[in-house]
């Protein structure tokens, strides 16, 4: 019995973790995106919904538009197109829209990127199914299951949680560890400093900005398969992701990135205890963390 | 100037159901006393919350369930719902005056997901579909609130009180206060005054008043659902305060009028409202942040509306 229990344990876990990674991922790009241009990116679940949706298109829809109804946008292809258009999107978004604002109160930013949002939502509801449309594109080696001693997970979905903890390692590397890395994290702390020494700030924060919604993108790409592609798959989940930036505070990338992961799993574990309040506890975890540390687990105090 | 705008109100609330289809006109008030309490927010100490739907929509399924199943006359029960509202406000309050900015925001739309998820499984709420066939009732007892007409200026006589108090608030001593936190937080407490305090207070009174504005809108439609609470209805009244223009007191209202009769005017074309209020988010963030009556009263140079 306690064998039993201990494997359900699991097996919610390794489902909690599939969560998690998009989490990390998602919240790893608002935090890069917050670092350096204090911005919370409201459209961050809308593009994840686009991400999902252009691998989708690519797969389903694209040939016949062109004339080629053979032509699918195969899934190892779209790795690389999808964050590619999603980020040259939100560059597009940073440069016609954003940047106006800068100087103005953070709050306006917000509320022009929850416009994009609606725009990007109800453009997508038009043409597409609300309650969802399966994405095909699998990749044949990725599909069918394997056994992991204490259950049988799909094989594709723990393709997307070591690719997603990869990405996000990368990501971190790049961050702490290189000369680039180094420059973004210097324009964070004292942009103006930084734009003394010769360094073009304003690329780097529209390349930030980029970088930041090609995650989004590709996270809606590797949700793709495990979800239905519907417009609102973004909308509910940024509002969890938001709990997440406040619970692990975007003082660090290393912290976005566990406490997604955590809180995945902690997800997951309530499915066993309490199911009814599975999808309620990352709130709840948000106001306990609020009573007792209101910069959040990994955040700089005085924020 | 603030005196014609006042007349203006009285008038046009009075003589509405004449020429405007009372119902439509009902639920503009509604609305308009809900944006107007965020206004108290965004407008007069600075903090934009996003999860005021919680309290608009928490009030109504109150009010709704207090009514219908225990029985309660309509006036107590919309007390009851804007009460439960207040005592919800201070809780979210509390938690998200922790933390200032862009922070405050995300806590609060949080929080309102919660509310959401809660009104989704709670037993008493009715789940999907929301709780339906609220009874009207009797006013005192013998007003039936059934006919048209004595709802309309119930409902009226709820709003113009709304907005007495939320006048009362910013022309005091205490929204003198609030005004000196917006514009400088940092001086306001170094000169001595509990701002964490002052907020609460603000958050609090806003909150009862978007729950008397949903508590109404429960009675006046008989039904309370998951729209009401959905974080997409708190998006719609930061437009209405935006688009009207925020820190004014007339502002709210005019986002509302708008805001409502546009989607009453393009409700054929379904999902595209989305699109059409996403852009204007997104032109009024842009171009035109003072609002419609922020922008007009510096073309007429007027200082306080």
């Amino acid at each position: 019995m306690m064998h039993a229990s201990l494997d359900l344990f699991l097996a919610q876990g390794m489902l909690g973790l599939n969560n998690g990674v998009f989490y990390a991922m998602l919240s790893l790009g608002l935090a890069i995106i917050f670092g350096l241009l204090n911005v919370i990116n409201f459209a961050h679940g809308a593009l994840y919904m686009l991400g999902a949706f252009i691998a989708l298109i690519g797969y389903s829809y694209f040939g016949a538009w062109i004339g080629v109804p053979g032509f699918h946008l195969n899934f190892w292809a779209a790795l690389i197109v999808v964050p590619l258009i999603v980020g040259c999107f939100g560059i597009l978004i940073e440069r016609t829209l954003l940047r106006w604002l800068y100087r103005f109160d953070p709050i306006y930013s917000l509320l022009l990127t929850f416009g994009v949002a609606l725009v990007i939502q109800g453009l997508f509801s038009n043409y597409f199914n609300m309650s969802g449309t399966p994405y095909p594109g699998q990749p044949e080696s990725l599909r069918g299951i394997v056994n992991l001693g204490f259950m049988y997970f799909p094989k594709y979905r723990l393709f997307v949680i070591v690719f997603s903890i990869v990405i996000c390692a990368l990501t971190w590397l790049f961050i702490e560890r290189t000369r680039l890395g180094s420059y973004l994290r210097a324009a964070a702390e004292k942009p103006d400093l930084v734009k003394a020494f010769g360094i073009n700030v304003p690329r780097m924060i529209t390349l930030t900005f980029g970088f930041g919604t090609a995650l989004a993108g590709l996270a809606g790409l590797l949700a793709a398969p495990i979800y239905s592609v519907s417009p609102l798959m973004g909308a509910d989940l940024i509002i969890v992701v938001f709990a997440v930036v406040v619970i692990g505070g975007m003082g660090s990338i290393m912290g976005a990135i566990v406490t997604g992961l955590a809180l995945g799993l902690i997800e997951g574990a309530m499915k066993v205890v309490y199911a009814p309040a599975s999808n309620t506890v990352i709130f709840i975890l948000m106001a306990v963390v609020l009573l007792v540390r209101p910069s959040g687990l990994f955040g700089r105090q005085g924020e | 100037m603030n005196k014609i705008f006042w007349l203006l109100l009285v008038v046009l609330g009075l003589t509405a159901p004449a020429y405007i289809y009372p119902v439509f006109v009902m639920q503009l008030m509604c609305f308009a006393l809900f944006a107007a309490a965020l206004n108290l927010l965004l407008g007069y100490v600075g903090i934009l919350s996003f999860g005021h739907a919680a309290l608009f929509g928490g009030a109504a399924y109150i009010t709704g369930h207090v009514v219908k199943v225990w029985g309660f006359p309509p006036l107590p029960g919309i007390l009851t719902g804007a009460l439960f509202a207040a005592a919800l406000g201070y809780g979210m309050g509390l938690l998200a005056i922790r933390r200032r900015g862009i922070y405050f925001t995300m806590i609060t739309l949080a929080l309102a997901q919660l509310v959401y998820f809660l009104a989704l499984q709670l037993p008493f709420t009715g789940g999907e579909n929301g709780l339906q066939d609220i009874p009207r009732g009797h006013l005192f007892g013998f007003l039936d609130l059934n006919q048209s007409l004595v709802m309309y200026y119930t409902v009226f006589a709820i709003f113009m009180i709304g907005l007495l108090i939320i006048y009362r608030a910013i022309h005091s001593p205490f929204g003198q206060v609030l005004m000196a936190i917006r514009e400088n937080e940092a001086r306001a407490l170094s000169l001595g005054y509990d701002v964490d305090r002052f907020k609460l207070l603000a958050f609090v009174i806003s909150a009862g008043l978007a729950g008397l504005a949903g508590a109404t809108k429960a009675i006046v439609f008989q039904f309370a659902s998951l729209t009401d609470v959905h974080w997409q209805t708190s998006g719609e009244v930061v437009l209405m305060t935006l688009l009207g223009g925020m820190g004014t007191l007339f502002g709210p209202i005019v986002g509302a009028i708008t805001v409502v009769a546009l989607q009453h005017e393009l409700a054929t074309l379904g999902t595209w409202v989305q699109v059409v209020i996403g852009l204007i988010f997104i032109a009024c963030v842009l171009v035109f942040r003072r609002g419609i009556v922020g922008e007009l009263a510096r073309l007429l140079k007027i200082r306080s509306v």
